[in-house]
């Protein structure tokens, strides 16, 4: 067996969005609802994460600089939390509850259907970019179970038969109700 | 179970419950203009009286808590708790989703009587309809004056701002809430300093769950004997609780804390019965953390005392998941066991290490690879591991050792049962393993 090394010297730095002057403007407008900058951190990743689908390595370190702490500040923070993400994933997250309440009403079901639908595995992404997969616990819907949510919107009382129908619907990551637009990223356009 | 006026969610299934207006019209805000008209310490003194317990799970005063703050404090944070991360709780959602002005004239009652400057309302990153929701109230608040600066023309100034999380359970707990808010991992603090002497940013602060602060207008409104009469004594007021899993009606149910866990499942004014003429096998009556009750437990009654009798750690969130009779205790025990291993904040060592050991052997024994030492073992670990013994630094260990222990304990035969015939499968799969 050979040894394939990574040649980490000459290696193409990767490649990752920064942040737009007008993303950093709505960061900075949250810097007196708190004492210190680095409490913006978390509203600031879920803006950066809003506008790039991901928090990756330049936008990390843009805004340690803005919030005057170090990259690597920045990345324990980030890596704790499993709603950041440091790579691309699909435009659509759907995530399937799999704590007790909906295990015990068939979650395991929905989430196979999810992957036979979507051809892919738990915390994977299709080839397509549009859909990433991701089990996650109790979603504070229990009475509803199963529940998936898909971005923002919740579907509850999932029947395993009706998931491809729910999977193929455009509109499935929608709120019908008035959005606030205070933790969205800036290029977002739709209301 | 007496009979019972709804306060909490009176306004549930109103048209436009969400709005001010609606608010308002059903008498909204006269808690917190009443609040506002005495001193603070008028404020803290009805809610001590009136003994309203901390509805996040530990129990804990409310007016008793505040009173911790320091005399010559210069500023205080309030931390409202909307992380509602424990399976099976969702009464916080309900609350905000169906009547957000009522949490927000908690919020501005509770910084009044605490004299807080900011009210950060922490909110779990999967409460997306949730968010939009009570930011919409929030602005609505501000507009018409409830929030911001001489709120009422009563001199007194507060903001409130919500801070969304970014899903790990652990933020729940107070501390790992505050180093959350502050930009941080969301790792629990060794506690003393306690919150209210240093807190939020090192200053004191007041960390209180949803529901709790959602009782303060109606305690300030209808006075402490009011409260003091719902209920048993030791755990009075209206209370929330929720029901999922094999009922007729699962839901968020209001009432005082006077009946049993058996009504909860059999009333028609909560979940109705089993669904298929199922039986019930098993409860976790107050979230997982606090364990498991068998079907001959279910007279326990759903206050802050009786639970201790039968076991459990306590009342919890109230939140009951039944399990019913076809059901193979072990999906319970490895789900449980899974839950506390993912969410582990991996500060403390028979924490971090005892969680995920646990999961193991419950992934094996329910794979019908276990072995009698495993269930030992899920036994002794949990003795172990928590706070109680003093060991670690937060309780989230104490409800993995209390949700595996009990059902290690109380279902203990079946379990042995599995692992004592189904040790020749268990070569099989070992090979299919492996193959
Ligand atoms: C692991 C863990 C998770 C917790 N999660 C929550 C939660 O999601 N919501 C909540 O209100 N309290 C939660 N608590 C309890 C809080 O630490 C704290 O006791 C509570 O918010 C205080 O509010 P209360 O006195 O009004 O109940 C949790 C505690 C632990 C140990
Ligand atoms: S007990 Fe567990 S969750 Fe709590 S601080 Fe220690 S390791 Fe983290
Ligand atoms: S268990 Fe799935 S939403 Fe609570």
């Amino acid at each position: 067996m050979a040894w394939k090394a990574i040649d980490r010297v000459n290696a193409p730095a990767e490649e990752s969005p920064s942040l737009s002057e007008p993303l950093k403007e709505k960061i900075r407008g949250f810097f007196d609802r708190y004492p210190t900058k680095r409490a913006v951190l978390i509203p600031a990743l879920h803006m950066i994460q809003d506008d790039h689908g991901y928090v990756g390595w330049k936008a990390m370190e843009e805004v340690a600089e803005l919030l005057e702490i170090t990259p690597s500040d920045v990345f324990d923070t980030v890596s704790f939390y499993s709603h950041f993400w440091t790579h691309p994933k699909g435009e659509k997250v759907v995530m399937a509850c799999r704590s007790i309440s909906c295990d015990l009403l068939g979650a395991d079901r929905v989430l196979d259907e999810c992957k036979k639908v979507l051809g892919i595995g738990d915390h994977e992404t299709t080839p397509d970019g549009k859909y990433s997969l991701m089990t996650e616990e109790c979603l504070a819907a229990c009475d509803h179970g199963p529940c998936l949510m898909i971005n923002e919107k919740m579907h509850k009382c999932v029947d395993p038969a009706n998931v491809r129908k729910i999977l193929e619907d455009d509109a499935n990551d929608k709120l019908d109700i008035p959005r606030s637009n205070l933790y969205d990223g800036a290029n977002r356009t739709s209301a | 179970m007496s009979e019972y006026e709804k306060v909490l969610l009176k306004n549930v299934g109103k048209p436009n419950s969400r709005q001010l207006a609606t608010y308002v019209e059903g008498g909204g805000y006269s808690g917190a203009k009443r609040a506002l008209e005495h001193t603070p310490d008028d404020v803290i003194d009805v809610v001590k009286r009136a003994n309203l317990r901390g509805r996040g799970g530990a129990g804990f005063p409310a007016g008793v808590k505040w009173t911790f703050l320091p005399k010559d404090r210069e500023v205080t944070y309030l931390c409202v708790n909307a992380d509602e991360s424990e399976p099976p709780t969702f009464s916080n959602r309900v609350l905000m989703e169906e009547d957000p002005h009522q949490l927000l004239e908690g919020i501005l009652i509770a910084g009044y009587a605490t004299q807080a400057t900011v009210a950060y309302l922490y909110m779990r990153a999967e409460f997306t309809e949730q968010y939009h929701i009570m930011q919409k109230a929030i602005d609505e608040a501000y507009e018409a004056g409830y929030f911001g600066k001489n709120i009422l023309n009563s001199g007194y100034s507060l903001e409130c701002y919500i801070h969304r999380g970014a899903g790990a359970y652990v933020c729940g707990e107070e501390t790992g809430l505050i180093e959350s808010l502050e930009g941080k991992r969301g790792w629990p603090r060794i506690k003393p300093p306690f919150p209210a002497i240093q807190g939020a940013f090192g200053k004191p602060t007041v960390v209180n769950n949803v529901e709790t602060l959602a009782n303060l207008p109606h305690i300030v409104n209808r006075g402490a004997d009011w409260f003091l009469g719902i209920g048993p004594e030791g755990s009075s007021g209206p209370k929330l609780f929720c029901i999922s899993g094999a009922v007729k009606k699962p839901g968020c149910y209001e009432g005082a804390m006077d009946f049993s866990v058996r009504e909860l499942i059999e009333s028609d004014r909560f979940g109705g019965g089993m669904r298929d003429g199922l039986k019930v096998k098993a409860v976790m009556p107050g979230g997982i953390s606090m364990g498991i009750l068998t079907a001959d437990e279910l007279d326990m009654k759903m206050d802050f005392s009786d639970p201790a009798k039968y076991g459990l750690l306590g009342l919890g969130t109230a939140s009951a998941i039944v399990i019913d009779d076809r059901t193979d205790i072990r999906q319970v025990l490895r789900n449980v066991a899974r839950f506390f291993a993912h969410e582990s904040c991996g500060q403390c060592t028979q924490c971090r290490e005892g969680t995920s050991w646990m999961y193991k052997m419950t992934n094996r024994v329910e794979r019908g690879l276990g072995r009698m030492q495993d269930i030992e073992l899920l036994g002794e670990i949990p003795a172990k591991m928590g706070m109680m013994p003093g060991l670690s630094i937060c309780g989230l260990s104490d409800g993995a050792a209390f949700a595996i222990s009990t059902i290690v304990e109380k279902f203990r035969s079946e379990l042995e049962d599995y692992v004592r015939n189904e040790n020749d499968d268990a070569v099989r799969i070992a090979l299919e393993i492996a193959n």
